[in-house]
């Protein structure tokens, strides 16, 4: 048996460790660390309640729309405001956008380029993969054309937020009862030009037909008779690279799947649906935000005095450095004691997305099924915003004001590109009396809890192989870049 | 030569670098190349990972590669008791304090990226739980991580792109300068921000302006008229080109209809009043335009608050133009 300790991980956001213990070449354990923190729920406590709305953003600079929503909706909940429908549309927009975005950025600048590590040099796609997604800096080979129309494509796609928003990342523009900038008629036509600009991009390279024909694929038969017809095309191709490098078995998570739900509407309920589903029982079940907790068993954190793992309204961050037994700075949020998977699979499966469901009943959660939900999830995605566009109403109201009340306390959940984010804060005398934020890659890369089960990539990397030269080297092996990378991790969201 | 680039993100949330990869070009990689910048490393953008850059680092060191500019994002985080240790460096467990302060050692340029690697930031608010804390500033304070002596190899202070996030537009013309030689210490202003923005006020340009002229202000979220007397606008004091370099195609925090925070200046996380409120004494801004007499101001706001158009007091109190500029019938203008 030998250990290795992996990072810095670079392409992902934030900092990550990996430790592995590995016998003959396979992975036996892994321990996954965030080794930063910062303090956000210190920080926000004693301030006006509306100041989360500047500061919970900063949190993360790859989905602060996501951290401005959960903040606004648990302002909202606390305070009892009604946003009208042209703010929810609005917001939904936004975050759209970003999580669009985040699916974009993942795929060409941040999954695909280890496709074009030297360690597949000799494979026959090599060449094309290099073409299409070398990376962006430190590569001499001049490639990388998809993923530079990708980049530039994506810095266009955010003038969306610009318009909404005033700018991207950090926006102040989404509050309790809407958003403070009410569109125009002629802005919403620009507006959905620059979607149908993106459009445009997804048909031209992505997918090579129309997103409709992949956003309704409903079944790994169909899959295959697209491919044939996309053949070409960025996903097509990465559904070849998938193939050759078997990532259908690579990187297995826990089965169980929990989604707050994405995109409100006003008539209540979601876009996309909140639940739980369990693959093994082939089942969506609701789900009970009671039922949340975090456990600091492993943190670096002190415990509660009952050493029980805490509901967020009732959880505590006290950092403690020094505390035996510790190895990451993320506690380990658990719902009803179990480990759950959060992301753009667990949308789609609890959504009820009859191709994902049928991709995960074939090879379960893995490396392939993660990026190919994530893919289709563009794909449904686009289409929505603009049915939202065209929903808004010029000159009906965008934010409806609320009072903030002085003795509170609210719930926000939303769902980030990486999945189910939750806000929860108690409003005392008028100031933040308490704020704890759950993140997605807080559940995904969650260290072990009090019983040691280990977390969701944690478990996903047992069994992966290293290249016994790899491991030898103390270095990379590709197998667990692809699986990490997966998850597409936001670690300054983990630990914030 | 090209200029050799180092990036490294410490405390911080990674939006600089996001706000970077906005950057107005259609071909990103190819914008640099031919501007003389090469990125050595880049936590986003680099196929290279772990022990690569490792070696990377220590061959910085020891002098085997040039490090022309070491661009760090994020605030020091130095706590707990002056370990480091609330962020290590993943893989060498060592604190990201120690490598910085080695590497901007052999620097040539120091590049603080965003407010929380120029003053600490965000996450030095409230009781500072990390001891957070800027390259050569803590909050106001000269100082910081690198201290007040501080210089790199070239003989510049720290080189502070405050903002937060940063502007891409800010980040390229400072890196395309440098890679020009064209940076010298006459181009930042007394906190070593770049003077290209930094002598710039997000005021100038605000679409408000004549709701300001008039003082016709909103009084909630989404109202058009001027956000500094009540939603807690510093866009008169802040200093930044916000509202001539737009954000993402045409976007400023006060297009986007909520208040500048003056996030370019040290202290911005903490103003002492919520962020969407301007604090008064009598009824006047306590935040009043910068070289602007306070007497002034309040004789002009009085005799401007006289003065405003119906048009821009009922606009004001609207968030869409309710009644357009009248259209005059002649061609003597």
């Amino acid at each position: 048996m030998s250990r290795l300790i992996l990072g810095p991980f670079n392409r992902v956001e934030g900092d990550l460790e990996v430790q592995l213990e590995v016998t003959d070449g396979r992975v036996t354990e892994a321990r996954v660390n965030a080794p930063m923190f910062r303090g956000f729920e210190l920080i926000l406590n004693g301030r006006d309640p509306m100041d989360a709305l500047s500061i919970a953003p900063r949190i993360c600079g790859i989905c602060s729309v996501s951290q401005s929503v959960a903040a606004a909706k648990a302002l909202a909940d606390a305070s009892g405001v009604v946003v009208p429908p042209n703010g929810m549309h609005a917001i939904n927009l936004m975050l759209a956008c970003e999580n669009f975005a985040d699916h974009l950025t993942h795929f060409y600048l941040f999954f695909m380029p280890d496709f074009t590590r030297a360690v597949y040099a000799a494979r026959p796609w090599f060449r094309e993969a290099e073409r299409r997604f070398a990376a962006l800096a430190g590569s001499t080979s001049n490639g990388g054309l998809r993923s530079r129309a990708a980049l530039a494509a994506r810095a266009r796609w955010f003038e969306l937020i610009g318009t909404l928003g005033g700018k991207w990342p950090h926006t102040g523009a989404v509050l309790p009862g809407g958003t403070s900038r009410a569109i125009e008629t002629t802005e919403r036509i620009r507006l959905l030009a620059r979607v149908r600009e993106m459009r445009a991009f997804l048909e031209q390279t992505l997918f090579g037909t129309a997103l409709e024909e992949v956003a309704t694929l409903d079944s790994l038969a169909a899959l295959q008779r697209w491919r044939a017809r996309a053949a070409g095309s960025d996903m097509a191709l990465f559904l070849d690279l998938a193939e050759a490098t078997q990532l259908t078995n690579l990187g297995p998570g826990p089965g169980r799947y929990l989604s707050y739900g994405a995109y409100a509407r006003f008539e209540g309920g979601h876009a996309l649906a909140r639940g739980v589903w369990d693959a093994a029982l082939q089942q969506g079940l609701p789900l009970d935000p009671t039922q949340i907790s975090e456990d600091a068993r492993h943190a670096w954190y002190a415990e509660s005095t009952s050493a029980q793992a805490l509901h967020p309204m009732a959880g505590l961050t006290q950092p403690e450095p020094d505390k035996p037994g510790a190895y990451s700075w993320n506690k380990a949020p658990r719902l009803g004691s179990q480990v759950v998977e959060t992301g753009a699979i667990a949308r789609q499966l609890v959504d009820g997305q009859p191709l994902i469901r049928a991709a995960v009943l074939a090879h379960g959660g893995t490396v392939y099924t993660r990026v190919l939900a994530r893919l289709l999830e563009m794909a449904r995605i686009l289409p929505l915003m603009e049915q939202w566009l065209l929903a808004l109403q010029p000159h009906a109201p965008f934010h409806a004001v609320q009072a903030q009340p002085e003795q509170a306390q609210g719930i926000g959940l939303t769902e980030a590109a990486r999945g189910a984010l939750g806000h929860w804060l108690r409003i005392e005398n008028g100031r933040i009396a308490h704020y704890q934020i759950v993140a997605p890659t807080s559940w995904n890369f969650s260290p072990r809890d009090a019983a040691g089960t280990p977390g969701a990539l944690e478990a996903a990397l047992v069994g992966a192989r290293l290249d016994n030269a790899i491991e030898g080297a103390g270095g990379q092996s590709v197998a667990v870049q692809h699986i990490v990378r997966s998850f597409d991790p936001c670690m300054v969201c983990t630990v914030h | 030569m090209a200029l050799n680039v180092l990036w490294l993100q410490s405390g911080g949330c990674g939006g600089c670098s996001m706000s970077l990869l906005c950057a107005d070009t259609t071909d990103f990689p190819a914008l640099l190349r031919s501007n003389g910048i090469r990125l050595l490393w880049h936590p986003a953008l680099s196929l290279a990972g772990e022990q690569d850059l490792i070696q990377l680092l220590e061959r910085c060191l020891a002098g085997q590669l040039q490090l022309d500019a070491l661009c760090i994002e994020g605030a020091l985080l130095r706590g707990p008791q002056g370990t480091g240790r609330f962020h290590r460096l993943a893989g060498t467990g060592v604190a990201m304090t120690d490598w910085v302060r080695r590497l901007a050692g052999v620097a040539a340029h120091v590049v603080a990226v965003g407010s929380c690697a120029a003053w600490g930031g965000i996450t030095t608010a409230g009781r500072n739980p990390t001891d957070a804390c800027g390259l050569q500033y803590e909050d106001d304070q000269p100082g910081g991580l690198l201290g007040t002596d501080f210089r790199a190899g070239a003989g510049l202070p720290v080189i502070n792109i405050a903002g937060c996030p940063t502007h891409p537009g800010w980040v390229l013309d400072t890196l395309m300068m440098l890679a020009a030689h064209q940076l010298t210490e006459e181009d930042l202003d007394p906190l070593g921000r770049p003077r290209f923005y930094a002598d710039q006020l997000v005021h100038h340009a605000c679409t408000r302006n004549e709701y300001y002229e008039y003082k016709a202000s909103a009084a909630k979220p989404t109202d058009l008229g001027c956000l500094m007397e009540n939603m807690g606008c510093k866009g008169t004091q802040a200093h930044a080109d916000c509202n001539t370099r737009l954000w993402n195609g045409d976007g400023s925090c006060l297009r986007g209809g909520f208040a500048c925070i003056n996030c370019t200046a040290p202290g911005f996380q903490s103003p002492g009043h919520p962020f969407h409120i301007t604090p008064k004494l009598a009824g006047i801004p306590i935040g009043l335009p910068v070289d602007m007499p306070k007497a002034w101001f309040v004789a002009l706001a009085s005799l401007s608050k006289s003065a405003t158009p119906r048009r821009v007091k009922v606009n004001s109190h609207s968030d869409h133009v309710v009644l357009p500029p009248v259209a005059r019938k002649t061609r003597l203008r």
